[in-house]
Order: C-alpha cells, then sequence, then structure tokens
C-alpha cells in the first residue's frame, strides 16, 4: 500500500514538476477556453437571463474541450525514450501510474477552471440565485468524472492511429450523463429553480461506478502492446 | 452446419415475406393513427433485436477478457456491427412514425435518448476497432464495451428525471394491445430474429476467414518470401528465387 502510494505521488511530483517548468499544457488549455468563451459570446450574445439558463453549457462545453487538450499530452509524453515500456516491466503497479495521472490531469483542470470561472461571470453577467457553494461540488465531481475516464480512453487511444481524435470519440459518448449532470446542476443553481441535489448525486455515482471500472481494468489497457 | 446455412436462408426469407403480409393486411387497423402504427411492426422488434445483440456483444466481451478466446471477440464483432445497423433502423423509424403521430421528428425522451445513445456508444466501439491496427485491439474493444454497459444505466436515470413521452412499453407496460396485434408482432420478431441471425452467421464466417487471410498475410512477410501465394495490394508476382528467408524490405525491393 505504501509502495503504490509513494509511486503515486512520485510520478504526480513529476508531473506537476515537468509542466510547471514547460507551462505547456496550461497556457495552451487557457487560450483554448478563453477563444470558446468569446465565441460564444458572438454567437449568442444574450441577456442576462437567457445567460443563466445557457451558460452552464457553454461553461462545461469549454471545459470539455479544454481538458481534451491536457487528456491527450498525459500518456504521450512517456511514449519518447520509451517511457512506458519501462513502466510496463517494472513491478510498479499499473494502478499507481494511473491514479498519479488522473490527479496531475484533475490539479490542471481544476487550476483551468478556477482561473477561467470568473472570467464567465464576468462576460455574461453571471449572478448565481440558487445556492452557489453547491457549485464546488458540482465542479469537483464533474471534473473528477471527466478526467479519470479521459486518462483512462487517452491510455487506449495510445494503440491506435490518429490517437488525437480518437480520444474524443471515445470520451464523449460515455460522457454523456456526467456532463448532462453537470450542465442541469450548474443551470439550477445558477437560476435557482428547483434543488440540484440529484444531478450531484447521479455524478457522484458516476465517478463511483466509473472510478472503479478504470482501477478494474487499467492493467489490460496498460499491458496491451 | 453449412448446409444448415441455406436452409436458415430461406426459411428466414418465408418468414419476412408471411410476417410482412401479416403486418401490412392481416393486423387490424389502429383506431386513432390509422396505417402509420403499422410502422411499429418494424420498429419494436429492430429494437428487441439490436438490444439482444448489443446483450450478445457484452456477454462475449466479457468472456473474452477472462478466457482470451478468439471466437468470443469474432462474436463481439458481429454482434456490435450488426446490432448497430437494426439500432439505426429504430431510430429512422421511430421518427417516421413519430412526424405523423406527435407532430415533431424527434423529443428527447427517455427511450430516444438512451438508444441515441447506445448507439453512438457501439459506433465508437466500431470506430475503435477500425482505428486501432495492432494485435491488442480485441482487449481494448471488450473493455470499451464494459464501458459502455456501465454507462447505459445512467444515461437511463439521468433522462428518467425528465418527462417521458414515449408510449409505454405495451407488452409488461400495463398498456393493452388487440391479441391480433400482438401476435402479428411477435411474429415479425421471430422473422428479424432469424434474419438477424442469417445476417450474423455470414459475417462471423467472414470475420473468421479475414482473420485467416490477415495472419496467412503476417506469416508471409515474417517468412519473407512469397511461400504462401499471397498477393500483396498492388504489387505484381514477379517470383524472385531465394533459399534464404529475407526479411520484408529486401524482399520488396527484390521483387520491384
Amino acid at each position: 500500500m505504501s509502495s503504490l502510494r509513494s509511486i503515486t505521488l512520485a510520478t504526480l511530483a513529476k508531473d506537476i514538476r515537468l509542466e510547471w517548468r514547460s507551462k505547456d499544457a496550461i497556457n495552451s488549455m487557457l487560450f483554448f477556453s478563453l477563444l470558446v468563451v468569446v465565441i460564444f459570446s458572438f454567437s449568442f450574445d444574450p441577456n442576462a437571463e437567457e445567460s443563466r439558463q445557457i451558460a452552464g453549457g457553454l461553461i462545461w462545453v469549454a471545459f470539455l474541450f479544454a481538458a481534451i487538450v491536457a487528456l491527450n499530452q498525459t500518456w504521450a509524453r512517456e511514449l519518447r525514450n520509451q517511457v512506458l515500456d519501462a513502466y510496463r516491466v517494472s513491478p510498479a503497479p499499473a494502478n499507481a501510474l494511473f491514479m498519479a495521472k488522473v490527479l496531475g490531469n484533475f490539479i490542471l483542470v481544476s487550476l483551468l477552471e478556477a482561473l477561467m470561472a470568473p472570467l464567465f461571470m464576468i462576460f455574461y453577467n453571471l449572478r448565481a440565485l440558487g445556492p452557489a457553494w453547491q457549485l464546488i461540488p458540482v465542479a469537483l465531481l464533474g471534473t473528477w468524472a471527466l478526467v479519470v475516464n479521459g486518462t483512462f480512453f487517452a491510455a487506449m487511444s495510445l494503440r491506435t492511429r490518429s490517437r488525437e481524435i480518437m480520444l474524443p470519440l471515445l470520451l464523449f459518448p460515455i460522457s454523456i450523463p456526467a456532463v448532462q449532470s453537470m450542465v442541469e446542476a450548474t443551470r439550477i443553481i445558477l437560476t435557482g429553480d428547483g434543488a440540484a441535489r440529484f444531478w450531484i448525486v447521479l455524478l457522484l455515482t458516476y465517478d463511483v461506478v466509473f472510478t472503479t471500472a478504470c482501477l478494474a481494468l487499467f492493467e489490460t489497457v496498460l499491458q496491451a502492446e | 452446419m453449412k448446409r444448415a446455412f441455406p436452409i436458415l436462408a430461406i426459411l428466414t426469407a418465408l418468414l419476412l415475406a408471411y410476417a410482412f403480409y401479416e403486418a401490412m393486411w392481416v393486423a387490424p387497423m389502429e383506431r386513432t393513427m390509422g396505417d402509420v402504427q403499422r410502422i411499429f411492426y418494424y420498429h419494436v422488434p429492430s429494437a428487441w433485436t439490436a438490444f439482444l445483440l448489443f446483450f450478445v456483444n457484452l456477454i462475449a466481451s466479457v468472456i473474452y477478457l477472462i478466457r482470451r478466446n478468439a471466437k468470443a471477440d469474432a462474436i463481439a464483432v458481429v454482434s456490435a456491427e450488426v446490432g448497430v445497423v437494426f439500432c439505426t433502423v429504430v431510430l429512422v423509424t421511430g421518427p417516421i412514425w413519430a412526424r405523423p403521430v406527435w407532430g415533431i421528428w424527434w423529443t428527447w425522451d427517455i427511450r430516444l435518448t438512451t438508444t441515441l445513445v447506445l448507439w453512438l456508444i457501439y459506433v465508437s466501439y466500431l470506430v475503435l476497432r477500425r482505428f486501432s491496427d495492432s494485435s491488442q485491439t480485441p482487449k481494448l474493444a471488450a473493455v470499451l464495451a464494459i464501458f459502455g454497459a456501465l454507462d447505459v444505466p445512467l444515461v437511463y436515470f439521468s433522462i428518467w428525471f425528465f418527462r417521458t413521452q414515449h408510449p409505454q412499453p405495451v407488452i409488461g407496460g400495463g398498456g393493452s394491445i388487440d391479441p391480433r396485434m400482438l401476435h402479428v408482432l411477435l411474429l415479425n420478431w421471430l422473422a428479424f430474429s432469424c434474419f438477424a441471425l442469417l445476417v450474423c452467421w455470414a459475417r462471423y464466417r467472414l470475420e473468421l476467414l479475414e482473420r485467416e487471410v490477415e495472419d496467412a498475410q503476417s506469416l508471409e512477410s515474417l517468412v519473407g518470401d512469397n511461400r504462401l501465394g499471397v498477393k500483396r495490394p498492388g504489387e505484381h508476382s514477379l517470383p524472385l528465387k531465394t533459399n534464404l528467408p529475407l526479411d520484408k524490405n529486401t524482399s520488396r525491393t527484390g521483387t520491384q
């Protein structure tokens, strides 16, 4: 157990250090989601009431697209110099590597959301009419839902031709219930009509189900060569 | 076994023809919807067949992951492909019926949406199989099939929260159906299941043959000379007489 944790932490620290020095992923994600925000605001131009209705969808679609950028480069880094092959033959547990990658992506995407959310609020004149603190569990659970499956499918698409396009093709259909829950919960909290509890519970269920499935099947995917 | 195939084919053709006759002329006309309702005899059996095939795909995928049995994987491919075809029939016939009856082509109702998401998941399954050319494709595809199966109940619950517009299922859903209609429906389902089985069978044999050819080709490229007589696409057979096991590149330059 302790080796699992130490390997996870070591890989996570390595990834964060690499990202901190290059800032490749976070910069491209930030700029990409900024572009999405601007393009959406040109194409809809809503008033305050309408934007409350649609903002949940816009925010999460922007984050979903931006997360693809981070997810695609997760494993690509390990392919250079055959790092992944070295990992495969080492006795280190596969799930330690997986958890490190998921946590790394989770931190990255959460950081992006924390930086972009205020910008969304400004551009769309948003003010939550419901309990705004509930946006935090929605964001955390929703990000986890995207990132855990995204990291898993990115590992799967490593073995395919044109893997950059393969990831969204695999990830989006499976993510439909999660995205719907995030969007609905955010809309309910922003407009203040009804309770978002059902959607938060559904997101939690989604997270538990797919985290378990990923941990159970990741070794099979990693060993696939 | 091979002799059973034409027998099944003839039987299926007869059944489909008879079921068509029953659905178009024998089944009574529905009181409020009129003749449009007859699409129901194609819509519902296709849906049942598609769901059955997706279920077969899941079982075959799980068996493949446990046993690593190549035949289970072939069954998984075949059932996914044929299932997507039947699911497409469902998604096309549904709106044709919905337009005159509901006045709209599509609504984000629980059954429609779940079927659509199921279709999307299996299309992505087929895309994965097409784009991945390593020998590990079956493993990855089986994993994706399990993820898809886990996803479907969640999709169902997420939409269940909204109001549902689709008519309640007529069998076991508390609705009432004329016994003559039920008879025609079940007859059509039988015909469609036979048809699905027939197509799956043909596709399964094709899949096994394709794999044999692939194995032979990879063996040939390993051995170097064209001992098995397999032609690469675009390659003219200028027989290169050699006793040395050449590697792929040397053999290519030698023949061109």
